[in-house]
């Protein structure tokens, strides 16, 4: 037994430029692509993957601006996306399945039809989500490498 | 640490047979886009939509997405989900950008005149099933 302080291998911060509809999801396969050479357990980068990539899509159709910032353990790996952004006014609906105030536009890019959120909490081992309305949202996701214990 | 796995993630659910991409492209008259080299891949499971969350909602790997979707989330969706093909429907066709994205990493993009619902039904007929 006895406590495990987490080992950290990797830090990573990336910058979002809110409506960059061009260049959404290179971050997130940047970090998929740093995983892949690290020969981390394909089934993890996957679920990283989707954690950041919605995430990533997220601030691109809502948010001004947002830092991914991404940590490898040797226990686990976080991914946190903190935004400037309208915030969102009812959490509890906005994580409901098929929940969406994406546009049209949004939509067009294949993406604003509700599931980003669950998305994200279905592949998280840890997940929170606050938020400020006028200022932002934080996400915060831990997908751990093991099972312990 | 333990790291190491395998070459790609375990696949949650096959379908009841797997088909090649060059049968599939035959069957379904598809131009190759890109990828010519991996039509020897072998495709278990088929998910077909134009929402992006929906794909990333259930990754196959070893799937194919049937999609409208031409931008270039299409291939970064199917790269974060290690999709090996895309094809698209309706004679659509993605930008020179996004074939190049694809190339580099080695995904096979096919095109067909045919839209979603002939296309799943032919491929649901010859054995394919789509993912949960």
């Amino acid at each position: 037994m006895g406590t495990n302080v987490p080992e950290e291998l990797l830090r990573r911060t990336f910058e979002i430029q809110g409506r960059d509809f061009e260049n959404a999801g290179e971050r997130s396969a940047e970090v998929t692509t740093i995983l892949k050479d690290l020969d981390v357990d394909p089934n993890i980068i996957l679920r990283v993957g989707v954690v950041a990539f919605e995430a990533e899509m997220n601030v691109v159709m809502y948010a001004r601006r947002a830092t991914l910032m991404f940590v490898l353990t040797d226990q686990e790996i976080v991914v946190e996306v903190a935004d400037e952004g309208p915030g969102i006014p009812d959490i509890e609906l906005a994580m409901q399945p098929g929940y969406s105030t994406a546009s049209d536009e949004m939509r067009e890019m294949g993406f604003g039809y509700g599931l980003g959120l669950p998305n994200i909490k279905k592949n998280s081992d840890v997940f929170s989500l606050q938020s400020e309305v006028g200022k932002g949202t934080r996400v915060y996701s831990i997908i751990r490498l093991m099972s312990y214990g | 640490m333990s790291l190491a796995a395998g070459r790609g993630p375990d696949p949650p659910r096959c379908g009841v047979t797997g088909m090649r991409l060059e049968k599939l492209r035959d069957l379904i008259r598809c131009e190759v886009l890109t990828g010519a080299d991996g039509l020897d891949t072998e495709i278990d499971t088929v998910v077909a939509s134009d929402a992006m969350s929906v794909v990333l909602a259930s990754p196959h790997p070893r799937a194919l997405m049937i999609t409208g979707l031409t931008n270039i989330q299409s291939v970064r969706t199917a790269q974060v989900a290690y999709l090996p093909a895309i094809m698209y429907v309706r004679g659509s066709r993605p930008t020179e950008a996004t074939v190049k994205l694809a190339r580099d990493n080695k995904m096979v993009l096919l095109s067909t005149k045919l839209g979603m619902f002939d296309s799943c039904g032919i491929l649901y007929s010859h054995g394919l099933r789509g993912g949960n």
